[in-house]
């Protein structure tokens, strides 16, 4: 029972982590319609930026922390500026593909600037655990599942309640109706592309010490959060969460109880499930088809 | 400018529309027949690959391009061609069999991934084949009695009729030119037979192709199935290609890479593939020749330009080492595909066609002609 509560809590801990990725998907995607595959990578970047900060520069760790943050912020509205805006309104398809290419060149730019090692960044939380019972979290994780859920809560409600959260959604819905009723589609879209690569940041800083930061680890982690986002229905905001944590802990059970293998394989068996069975996911909206 | 008069149906869907394509394409196959008693040994290798990569482009057009259902997970489907390749080849089965017998074993495998990807849209059919091809992968290194698992597989010389065919002779490559040939004339009489345009209709409007009577789950997982089938026929010459296979050389980067090849290429006719995979098979060696000579070329061009001999070593040293970087290939590669989509979105074979037509029009060529069409109004979550 204590082994199925541990890998449960694991399994949590790592879920929040495939959330706070697919968090930044589900947002590009909810107020544009974009899918960014570059999403691991500019978690993977906003660990760098960390990792520049705090371990070369010696900044403290929260410092540190904003400014990777703030830098990566302005880096998602460069990319938008550069590679998205020219190719909005275009089919899907070539978007993907812009996002892939953008992708693979951060992952060797970061790989030429910073090398190919694993990084490690010294934080407050690396060392604690807390004890509840004889179950033992540590503090590294429990920083992430808490992250996961202040964004999610404030990026919930932002996109429900504030005229700007409106406008991204006005937006996505229909560009031209929404740039005819006065909104400025293209700050929009470059409003939400800084808050996406604002949350990869923030993810990229908070894993650091669980994950190491090195080239590679945006496309592992991306592809694992990529079905989180899936699997919670690609335009919901809690949904990707859930969907994170689905994964996450189906993840952790089937290393723990499957035999060897299962564990990579599992979550793809369930999307593919889930997939087959309600294609908009657990918390799409079914729209209607309309000619 | 010559003008086309076409007077009935049969006229539009000809294959050679005119006497000039029999002299153009005759000349292009003169060429490529002579090709091994010209080129090196390396550079023929290379054309093997192309062969390989324009028969997997051709089954992805299909897929892709013309019925409108993206892929990431054709990889998976090679890999299947190719082990079942391998594993019937250990039982002494001739080259025929086995090759029909993996195209055949894919297609299965392609209509089966089909039936799933009939509900799902855009970015849902693309999560699901790429689900799809990691499962592939994970069980390529988990069925060991079958695949070897991670140890790989080695594939044997290929025997056609009674002779030996190793992998890097020219007849070897005589037999991947065949595969691509047929697969590019099948492909071609598919797209102009009913099937063809089915796809196409299903492409543009599923709705609209609905209620013109056009059975679209039918047809995708046709699409499916024969996207596949060509596949797995250019898994088995991979396998052969390469000698050993093993479950890591199936990844999704390779899937990508698939994708890069008709994206560059252009996704809208059959040339497109071949052209795409031209340009990312001969990319390694060109970047190998810039990696070698750039550095001297540089410097001798500072040197001319009144550079002291000190400083264009000094150049020379600090171009070779920016060349010979860990990952300045996968830069120059995301760097390529940003810019076709950006600035080339009918790739290299649209930009062919904008060239010839400015010359046939010249000078009233306009390059409105092959503008976009933005669509602001999205409905890809609506269709």
């Amino acid at each position: 029972m204590l082994d199925f509560v541990q890998q449960l809590v694991s399994g949590v801990a790592l879920g929040c982590v495939y959330g706070l990725i697919a968090l930044g998907f589900v947002l590009v995607y909810k107020a544009t319609e974009v899918v960014n595959f570059a999403q691991g990578d500019l978690m993977m970047l906003g660990g760098f930026f960390a990792f520049t900060f705090i371990g070369m520069l010696g900044l403290n760790y929260w410092l540190g922390f904003a400014g990777a943050v703030a830098a990566m912020a302005l880096f998602g509205m460069l990319a938008e500026r550069l590679v998205v805006r020219p190719i909005l309104g275009y089919p899907q398809f070539s978007i993907i593909m812009a996002t892939i290419g953008l992708g693979f060149f951060l992952r060797s730019v970061s790989g030429m600037i910073w090398g190919t090692d694993d990084f490690k960044i010294d934080t407050p939380f690396s060392q604690g655990v807390v004890r509840i019972g004889s179950l033992v979290l540590a503090d590294d994780k429990l920083s992430v599942i808490a992250a996961t859920i202040i964004l999610c809560t404030l990026l919930y409600l932002f996109f429900n309640k504030t005229t700007l959260g409106t406008a991204m959604r006005a937006s996505s819905e229909n560009m031209l109706a929404a740039y005819y009723m006065g909104i400025p589609v293209k700050r929009v879209v470059s409003i939400v592309w800084a808050i996406s690569a604002a949350v990869a940041g923030c993810a990229g800083v908070l894993l650091a010490p669980i994950t190491f930061v090195h080239s590679n680890v945006g496309l592992v982690l991306g592809l694992k959060a990529f079905p989180a986002a899936v699997l919670g229905g690609f335009g919901s905001i809690p949904g990707a969460v859930v969907g994170g944590v689905l994964i996450g802990v189906i993840e952790s059970m089937a290393g723990f109880y499957l035999a060897e293998g299962w564990k990579d394989v599992a979550p793809y068996v369930v999307l593919l499930a889930v997939l087959l069975l309600k294609p908009e996911g657990l918390f799409g909206l079914h729209i209607r088809k309309k000619v | 400018m010559r003008f086309l008069f076409k007077t009935d149906y049969e006229d539009d869907i000809r294959l050679f529309p005119h006497s000039g394509y029999f002299v153009s394409y005759g000349i292009l196959f003169a060429l490529l027949l002579t090709a091994p008693y010209v080129l090196s040994s390396y550079l023929m290798s290379q054309l093997v690959f192309v062969c390989i990569y324009a028969t997997v482009g051709v089954a992805l057009l299909i897929l892709t391009g013309f019925t409108g259902q993206a892929s990431l997970g054709h990889a998976a489907f090679l890999a299947i061609g190719a082990y079942t390749a391998a594993y019937l080849q250990q039982f002494d089965v001739p080259f025929p069999v086995y090759f029909l017998a993996a195209g055949l074993l894919t297609g299965v495998v392609g209509a089966l991934v089909g039936f799933p990807a009939l509900r799902l849209q855009g970015i849902y059919l693309v999560i699901a084949t790429i689900s799809f091809a990691f499962i592939v992968e994970e069980i390529l290194a988990r069925w060991e009695s079958v695949t070897h698992g991670n140890e790989g597989m080695r594939v044997k010389t290929l025997y056609l009729f009674g002779t030996a065919v190793s992998r890097d002779s020219p007849a070897f490559y005589f037999l991947c030119l065949a595969v691509l040939v047929l697969t590019i004339v099948g492909a071609l009489n598919l797209l102009r037979s009913p099937t063809g345009r089915a796809f196409v209709a299903i492409r543009d409007s599923e709705t609209a192709a609905r209620s013109m009577g056009i059975n679209v789950s039918l047809y995708k997982v046709k699409s499916f199935a024969i996207s596949a089938a060509i596949t797995g026929l250019a898994g088995c010459l991979f396998a052969h290609k390469l000698s050993f296979i093993s479950p890591e050389m199936f990844t999704l980067q390779l899937s990508i890479e698939f994708i890069i090849v008709i994206l560059i290429g252009g996704t809208f006719s059959l040339h497109g593939a071949v052209l795409g995979a031209i340009f990312i098979v001969m990319i390694d060696p060109f970047l190998t020749y810039l990696k070698d000579d750039m550095p001297g070329l540089i410097a001798g061009m500072a040197a001319t330009m009144g550079a002291g001999s000190e400083r264009a070593a000094h150049i020379q040293d600090s171009v070779a080492a920016f060349a010979s970087l860990n990952g300045l290939k996968g830069a120059i590669y995301g760097i390529i595909i940003v810019l076709f989509v950006l600035f080339e979105p009918l790739g290299l074979y649209g930009r062919w066609l904008k060239i010839k037509l400015y010359f046939q029009l010249f000078p009233l060529y306009k390059r409105a002609t092959f503008k976009r069409q933005k669509i602001y109004v999205k409905s890809e979550r609506n269709r």
